[in-house]
């Protein structure tokens, strides 16, 4: 590929920061949550009568812990990738150093 | 996408669990077969696992000045089918709906259906379509992620259309739903297509020989790819 993926992702990840900046240079926006958006269709359907039938069974108690437990998520998941891909890759290069010692090997018999 | 704990009402949540419970039985019945006869997945199961979850912790802003999230089910469904994938997604919506409050336990049914099913769904027939008509391998991966996150959304404002139909009717309420849902995913879909396909492009680069064994990935297009790169 001539364009290098990496270096597409990156710009697309840049477009999507300035278009934040922009908006939220130039617009007043609360940046809430589409989710509780969707709440305030809700109530504008029904009129305000609909009253959510069960409510959560834990609520973290501020939004502190909220982002801790966010950030507990994504670190979670990034050391699973990452453990792996490191793991694969060292894999891949002892099995290359392999090969290659076998095939010197027998060049010197 | 998430619908917000008790947001369904009967006999709509009932529906959403029908229909999502033997599709992730199924899941947890491939997932234990494929793990049992082919040890080497599990590592990548744990990735695509792994990628979801990171995935879907992020909530970014768009440009519609308000925040939602990538899903992050494109990969493993391209890689696993969606069967298996489902799963992947009902760990991760448990684990917001019990300590997140975000989604909830009554509406988990839903949420798996729009997230776990559908979403991943559409990631698979769009890859299997797009390689087979010869597209190139990252482009078929980023277009089936990018229309999996966005399907994720439409399916989402669809449901909560069937519950809470307008006096006009479920068309007008689906609409207004889809105002706040899709125009908001546009610009995340197509950063989740691109960080997917970056993430795949890392995963053939160093385990094409399992995607090859998997049949996710054929042995000529590893080859045009290798040579490609050098």
């Amino acid at each position: 590929m001539k364009i290098k993926l990496e270096l597409l992702t990156f710009s697309v990840i840049v477009l999507f920061i300035a278009g934040f900046a922009y908006v939220s240079s130039s617009q007043d926006h609360e940046w809430s949550g589409a989710d509780s958006k969707a709440e305030g269709v809700i109530s504008n359907l029904t009129g305000g009568t609909y009253i959510p039938w069960f409510q959560s069974i834990y609520q973290p108690p501020s939004s502190e812990i909220e982002s801790l437990l966010f950030a507990l998520q994504a670190a979670m998941g990034s050391l699973i990738i990452g453990y792996f891909l490191g793991y694969y890759r060292a894999l891949a290069k002892v099995k290359a150093e392999n090969a290659a010692q076998k095939r010197e090997g027998k060049s010197d018999a | 996408m998430h619908i917000m704990e008790g947001f369904l009402p009967h006999p709509w949540w009932e529906i959403w669990f029908l229909l999502s419970l033997p599709v992730v039985a199924f899941g947890v019945y491939r997932m234990n077969r494929m793990i049992k006869e082919n040890r080497e997945t599990l590592p990548l199961l744990a990735v695509a696992g792994a990628f979801v979850f990171v995935l879907s912790s992020l909530k970014l802003p768009s440009i519609t000045g308000s925040c939602s999230h990538p899903t992050g089910t494109g990969m493993g469904s391209i890689i696993f089918g969606p069967w298996i994938t489902s799963v992947l997604a009902v760990i991760v919506l448990v684990y917001q709906a019990v300590f997140l409050a975000h989604g909830g336990l009554t509406t988990l049914g839903a949420n798996t259906f729009s997230m776990g099913i559908a979403g991943p769904t559409i990631a698979y027939l769009v890859y299997k379509a797009a390689t087979r008509v010869g597209l190139h391998l990252y482009l078929a991966v980023f277009l089936a992620a990018t229309l999996a996150d966005w399907t994720t959304y439409l399916v989402t404002s669809f449901q909560l259309a069937l519950a809470f139909p307008s006096t006009s009717g479920v068309l007008v309420s689906f609409e207004a739903f889809a105002a706040v849902f899709a125009i908001t995913q546009i610009p995340l879909a197509i950063v989740e297509g691109m960080v997917t396909a970056l993430m795949f492009k890392y995963i053939v680069q160093l385990r094409s020989d399992v995607l090859v064994r998997m049949k996710v990935v054929s042995q000529s297009t590893i080859k045009g790819l290798k040579e490609a790169m050098a």
